[in-house]
């Protein structure tokens, strides 16, 4: 498998090299920044747009200086140390020019002309319009100079080289400012604007090739997360997290307060919610959850139940439950409403890719803090008290009981989500 | 330069953190419901944050609240390392850790008795030895001499040692010396566990862990001598 992926890029890498002198940058045909707008409103502008892409929550390490990168991303091909995007001369952005950021942005090439990698999500941002990558450009310059290199990336071979990277673009990446569907009200555009472009949600939410590429991305059809060991689940599954049948306000609420009498963002949602979201308009907000009701659906299919349990592993699952879990999420998994989220019929728990429900009993975790709810609830972690099988038999039993009838789980699954989670 | 700028960010966070621990742990117990909303710490540091002495987990009840906020802080962005605490603090703010700290700290509860220890009373006398004396020929300040005569502490920020698992306290005194647990700067800790070698972190953590806890283990109200050392977080706290 490894190997044919590698062949494959190779082969593409080739042909790619063939083509190299034909391709030029990507023309910039859409308008600069629209005339009038004040030096000041722009960087608010700008600013607001950051929170839009949740710039800042990758291009700051953990405890470091807002924008001055170097946090580690961990992908299936090495290791990827953001970068400094602080208005520092010699190791930030002090020297670009909007021209050289619209270039990154739109058309993921560094000042030098270098390809980036497309861990920083070009494929979306390339639909961001020239006014608002300039406003964003603006925004960026303020941030305080901070002097800090930007850290070497620890990439296998040939994921290091130019030649892969252009491969992957040739394969991959088209550059190109989002469309409006004229035959869509402007509200979901402005959603769709928001959701393919700056939201970058299929960063997380379409599924990946071998090569990390989503070939469909505005699906959002799920997506595993390696680095991350999360699944950021389907937004067109009615099985998984389609908004479709749910009331706009609700879609809303969960984006700007993290949770909704029905669900609650965990995990990298919540660090969505919590960098990102909770700070957009609610104008905003309405438009994306437009355009996430209005996305095409999935046919709804019965989940099949595959494998079951035997009577010992039943009863463990069943008493781990009532000892760890019943204080809280109830005995019938019904929860406290506003409190502790139900178990019963609980997405989260019963789609198929078991990883967010495993991952949640190994970690706990809080709902983020927002203005709408600035002092969550929160579970502990078990990931210290559990054995790998506990926690296979505790999740087997939330998945197959209360009318739940999800498959049950493998101490193997938990091992391969548990990362450094002890 | 990378360094000097994480320092100069690490200092002006320091400044921000020092101000708000004089001015802000002040009411305990202003929302009721706040002993559901810990379940999430409550799981690891046992029922109202008393875990006892012969696990991992450190009991947090009754500890200095700008102890507690500076630890979670501390977790949430990096300097602290241990990934169960650093996931479940990623999306707080420091208005909700500031009140998560305020009612840990606010409560008064009994603690059990110390795990006897099997250690050589060799490697106890010279644990003792160091916690309340140091060793000056190492210019190594007693463990006293900053968290109090009665080893429980100094509100608002300095931590009491008694009470705690041997395994929990080893690990700390580990972790800052090879680095991977850090303070606010200037980070004393790691000063002083860089001249602690592995014999003295195990005699001064089996002493500790063997000692009942005085004074109910509640923090003494002002320091009795200076720090003998300068401390991030600590020190402009205390004043």
């Amino acid at each position: 498998m490894k190997r044919l992926t590698l062949s494959a890029l190779v082969v593409a890498a080739v042909a790619a090299t063939a083509v190299y002198v034909a391709l030029k940058p990507a023309p910039d045909t859409s308008p600069a920044s629209p005339p009038g707008d004040a030096p000041g409103d722009l960087v608010a502008r700008g600013e607001y747009l950051a929170r839009a892409g949740n710039c800042l929550a990758c291009h700051t390490a953990p405890g470091g200086a807002p924008g001055a990168g170097g946090r580690a991303m961990d992908t299936p091909f090495g290791t990827i140390y953001t970068s400094n995007l602080t208005s520092d001369a010699k190791t930030g952005l002090g020297q670009w020019s909007a021209d050289d950021f619209w270039n990154a942005l739109h058309d993921g090439r560094g000042r030098d002309g270098r390809l980036l990698y497309p861990a920083f999500p070009y494929t979306n941002y390339t639909r961001v319009t020239r006014a608002d990558a300039d406003a964003l450009f603006a925004w960026l310059q303020t941030l305080p100079a901070v002097e800090q290199p930007n850290r070497a990336h620890t990439l296998r071979f040939p994921y290091d080289t130019q030649a892969a990277l252009l491969a992957w673009r040739t394969l991959y990446f088209k550059p190109g400012v989002f469309q409006p569907d004229a035959g869509k009200p402007a509200e979901w555009n402005r959603g769709a604007y928001l959701v393919q472009g700056l939201g970058h949600c299929s960063a997380c939410h379409a599924p990946r090739n071998a090569l990390g590429a989503s070939t469909d991305p505005d699906a959002l059809a799920g997506g595993l997360m390696p680095g991350q060991n999360w699944y950021a689940p389907s937004l067109a599954s009615p099985h998984e997290a389609s908004v479709a049948d749910w009331p706009q306000a609700e879609v809303v609420a969960l984006l700007r307060d993290g949770v909704t009498p029905h669900a609650t963002a965990a995990g990298p949602m919540a660090e969505v919610v919590f960098g990102s979201t909770q700070y957009l308009s609610d104008a905003d907000l309405n438009a994306m959850a437009v355009y996430l009701k209005a996305l095409p659906q999935t046919r709804p299919v019965k989940n099949e139940v595959a494998g079951v349990q035997d009577e010992l592993r039943r009863e463990r699952g069943a008493q781990l439950y009532a000892d760890q879990c019943a204080d809280c999420h109830g005995e019938r998994g019904e929860g406290r409403p506003g409190v502790w989220p139900a178990l019963a019929g609980n997405r989260a728990v019963t789609m198929v890719p078991p990883a967010n429900a495993i991952r949640t009993v190994l970690g706990g975790g809080y709902a983020p803090a927002t203005r709408g709810n600035p002092r969550p609830y929160g579970m502990p972690p078990f990931a210290a008290a559990l054995s790998d099988d506990d926690i296979a038999m505790v999740v087997s039993h939330i998945r197959g009981s209360w009318g739940n009838g999800a498959s049950p789980v493998s101490s193997v699954d938990v091992q391969r989500l548990r990362g450094n989670l002890r | 330069m990378n360094r000097l700028s994480i320092a100069s960010t690490a200092r002006a966070l320091f400044g921000l953190l020092a101000l708000s621990a004089t001015t802000t742990f002040a009411a305990p117990g202003e929302h009721p419901d706040i002993d559901l909303r810990v379940k999430a710490c409550t799981g690891c540091h046992g029922a109202e944050g008393r875990a006892a002495a012969d696990g991992y987990y450190p009991r947090i009840a009754g500890k200095p609240a700008g102890y507690l906020y500076n630890q979670l802080v501390n977790f949430r962005d990096g300097r602290r390392q241990y990934p169960l605490m650093s996931g479940l603090l990623q999306t707080l703010t420091d208005d909700y850790l500031q009140e998560i700290a305020r009612h840990f700290s606010a409560l008064d509860l009994p603690y059990p008795p110390p795990v006897r220890s099997t250690q050589k009373a060799s490697v106890l006398a010279h644990g003792e030895r160091l916690v309340r004396e140091g060793d000056p020929a190492r210019d190594l300040p007693a463990c006293a001499s900053c968290h109090g005569s009665a080893l429980t502490g100094v509100a608002p920020a300095l931590p009491g040692l008694l009470g705690l698992p041997h395994d929990y306290l080893a690990a700390q005194l580990a972790g800052w010396k090879s680095g991977i647990r850090h303070a606010h700067a200037p980070d004393c800790m790691a000063e002083v566990a860089r001249k602690l070698n592995a014999e003295d972190i195990q005699s001064v953590a089996h002493w500790l862990s063997s000692q009942p806890v005085s004074q109910g283990g509640k923090p003494a109200a002002v320091l009795e001598k200076p720090l003998p050392i300068r401390c991030g977080g600590v020190t402009e706290a205390a004043r």
